[in-house]
């Protein structure tokens, strides 16, 4: 028998365990904790078993929020991967406009998240926001404080400013990996725009594109600081997404039992969506 | 029936890709073109196909002006460097591509695919994607993809350079196989002398935008018509060295000499040029030259050694078989064999 034992792998394993545990497993596991009991304050809890997520799963509130969230979500991946594909692809390959493209592409990104509600919230305020102002001196009756279609109008809009540029980035990314040959190569075969786009681009941009869709989704369904400061979930609750909710329970009703049990479920759905999306586009590509 | 180059000219921009250019490639001849890296090879492919316009000169094709017919309505098929295939469609698929653009009807296709994927050992791959297949096969993809195409233009560009040493020379034993009755012209662009002389055929010797000299292959080797040409088909480079006749002797830059014999050349100045494998360490024969160099770097490569040696100003190398234990820094005596010595004017031209 000449087993080694060597006692020095502890030092590499432990900061991981350790970090892990305090960013990740705890936190999780105290909103477990929480999402099993009822409190009245004083620190004092009781067990309550599953009741929490029986009472979320059959709420009105809760379906309605995650029917705006899926609608939401939806909406902008439909609107966000085409539109950054098309710019991507309208985007210079060579030469010294690319990389003034690449920064003005990144702007957006480089923005704090709050001030980009801030942002929005004044540009398209009726009165004095210079969107408001417009719309409203064209004609339309824009006002996103008080009308829940106008609301949600800005809040898309806000969200495809904010957020396609990454699309465009990562397909660009994606654009310029591809050796001149195959166009080359598709012009020697004749190929139309399209077919070069449908048979080459398309299939080489598949798997950045494919992170676009994830980043995007798990963003999207998690946002919370852009919609709270520009609508703070009104007029009403017809922009109360999941997240606003989530605090709104949490911290505005102090309701912990089932604003853990739906923050358990809300992971859940997240999980299963990217996974999801994933297993979709990914389908047929072995490796 | 040929594709003929009529004084091209290519340049972009203030640089001058092709220098005027002149060349005839016949039908069922493997065609190639030599020369290192930035030589003009792949812009010369360019113009052939069509993919680019030449800035003067004319392009005829089987007696036709063809300058400026666009690429894809000349029938022209190509092999990349990289291996090129519709990532997305099945082997299958790829190889039968031209042949929907082309509208043959489903069974034909099918019987056209199928020998040849028999041809280049594709056929137990025809339903998977080109990711996951290896170089070779992807490559092997690519050509299958060019001859369905029955293009009367087949351009290779580098077709083997990716691939490793195994596959490349099995590749390279196929190709010519595989176009020789087909009856349209290939055209073959490589870095490597030695690919040439195996694949055979004719071949244009390249150096910086200028056909250095075009004939067969064997024959360009053999007697390059100037010291440009032997410089661009020798791997390892040819060894080069100042020479004079003076009288019966003819005496180099080293102090080396040996008697003149019953050679033409008048007296003067005169480059002699000598094929690295003319060089050995080992003597061998009666008319060989002594030359004691200084070993400086060897080099292994396969079953070869390639040795370095100074003398007198010079770098020279020895190719030979063999591995030799040879000191670095310790001087040896190399045996030339300069009956197979090449003789060129001192700016480079060929001496008659």
């Amino acid at each position: 028998m000449n087993k080694t034992v060597n006692q020095k792998a502890w030092f590499f394993v432990i900061p991981v365990v350790v970090l892990v545990a305090f960013n990740a497993v705890i936190p999780l596991m105290t909103v477990v904790n929480y999402s099993v009991q009822e409190t009245f304050g004083n620190n004092e809890f009781f067990w309550s078993g599953l009741d929490w997520f029986k009472q979320i799963l059959h709420s009105d509130r809760f379906h309605q929020a995650l029917r705006r969230q899926l609608i939401f979500t939806f909406t902008i991946l439909a609107i966000e991967i085409p539109l950054g594909i098309a710019i991507a692809l309208t985007m210079p390959r060579k030469g010294p406009w690319v990389s003034v493209c690449l920064v003005l592409m990144a702007l957006p990104l480089l923005i704090p998240w709050n001030v980009v509600g801030a942002m929005w919230n004044i540009f398209a305020l009726p009165k004095i926001g210079f969107m408001g102002h417009v719309l409203n001196s064209m004609g339309f009756d824009f006002n996103f404080t008080r009308q829940p279609g106008d609301a949600w109008f800005t809040l898309i809009l806000m969200d495809v400013w904010h957020w396609t540029s990454l699309v465009v980035l990562l397909a660009y990314a994606g654009l310029v990996s591809i050796p001149d040959a195959y166009y080359q190569a598709a012009r020697i075969d004749g190929a139309k725009p399209f077919a070069i786009f449908r048979y080459i681009q398309l299939p080489k941009m598949k798997r950045v594109l494919t992170i676009a869709v994830l980043l995007r989704l798990m963003d999207s369904f998690m946002i919370y600081t852009e919609p709270f400061v520009l609508t703070g979930g009104g007029p009403g609750n017809s922009t109360t997404l999941l997240s606003i909710d989530l605090v709104k329970i949490a911290l505005g009703q102090f309701d912990l039992g089932p604003a853990a049990a739906m923050s358990l479920i809300y992971f859940l759905i997240v999980l299963l969506l990217s996974w999801l999306f994933y297993t979709l586009m990914m389908r047929g590509e072995e490796e | 029936m040929s594709l003929e180059l009529r004084n091209v000219v290519k340049q972009v921009g203030a640089e001058t890709h092709i220098y005027p250019t002149s060349l005839v490639f016949e039908r069922g001849v493997f065609n190639i073109l030599l020369g290192s890296t930035l030589a003009g090879k792949t812009s010369l492919l360019h113009l052939m196909s069509g993919l680019e316009k030449p800035g003067k000169g004319e392009i005829w094709f089987d007696g036709k002006n063809v300058t400026g017919v666009a690429v894809q309505k000349r029938n022209v098929s190509m092999v990349y460097q990289q291996f090129i295939n519709y990532p997305n469609y099945t082997i299958f698929d790829n190889i039968a591509s031209p042949l929907h653009v082309a509208g043959f009807d489903a069974a034909e296709i099918k019987k056209r695919v199928g020998s040849l994927a028999e041809m280049l050992k594709l056929t137990p791959m025809l339903d998977r994607k080109p990711s996951e297949l290896s170089g070779g096969q992807q490559q092997r993809t690519a050509i299958a993809r060019a001859l369905a195409k029955d293009a009367d233009l087949v351009l290779l560009d580098e077709p083997l350079a990716n691939l490793d040493y195994k596959l490349r020379e099995e590749l390279r034993d196929d190709l010519p196989k595989l176009f020789a009755d087909r009856g349209c012209v290939v055209v073959y662009a490589t870095t490597e002398p030695g690919e040439a002389l195996l694949l055979g055929g004719r071949t244009a010797a390249l150096d910086k935008g200028s056909v250095v000299q075009f004939g067969e292959t064997g024959k360009v080797y053999r007697s390059p018509d100037s010291l440009l040409s032997a410089q661009v088909f020798s791997d390892p480079p040819i060894n080069v060295i100042s020479i004079s006749r003076k009288g019966d002797v003819f005496e180099t830059a080293g102090g080396l000499n040996w008697p003149a014999g019953d050679s033409k050349l008048g007296d003067g100045e005169y480059i002699f040029g000598l094929r690295p494998h003319h060089v050995t360490p080992v003597k061998s024969g009666v008319e060989q030259l002594e030359i004691k160099g200084r070993v400086q770097v060897k080099e292994i490569s396969g079953s070869e050694s390639l040795i370095h040696f100074a003398f007198a100003e010079n770098v020279w190398i020895s190719q030979v078989r063999g591995i030799f234990d040879l000191k670095l820094g310790s001087e040896v005596a190399f045996y030339a064999d300069i009956s197979k010595g090449m003789f060129f004017n001192p700016d480079g031209s060929c001496v008659d």
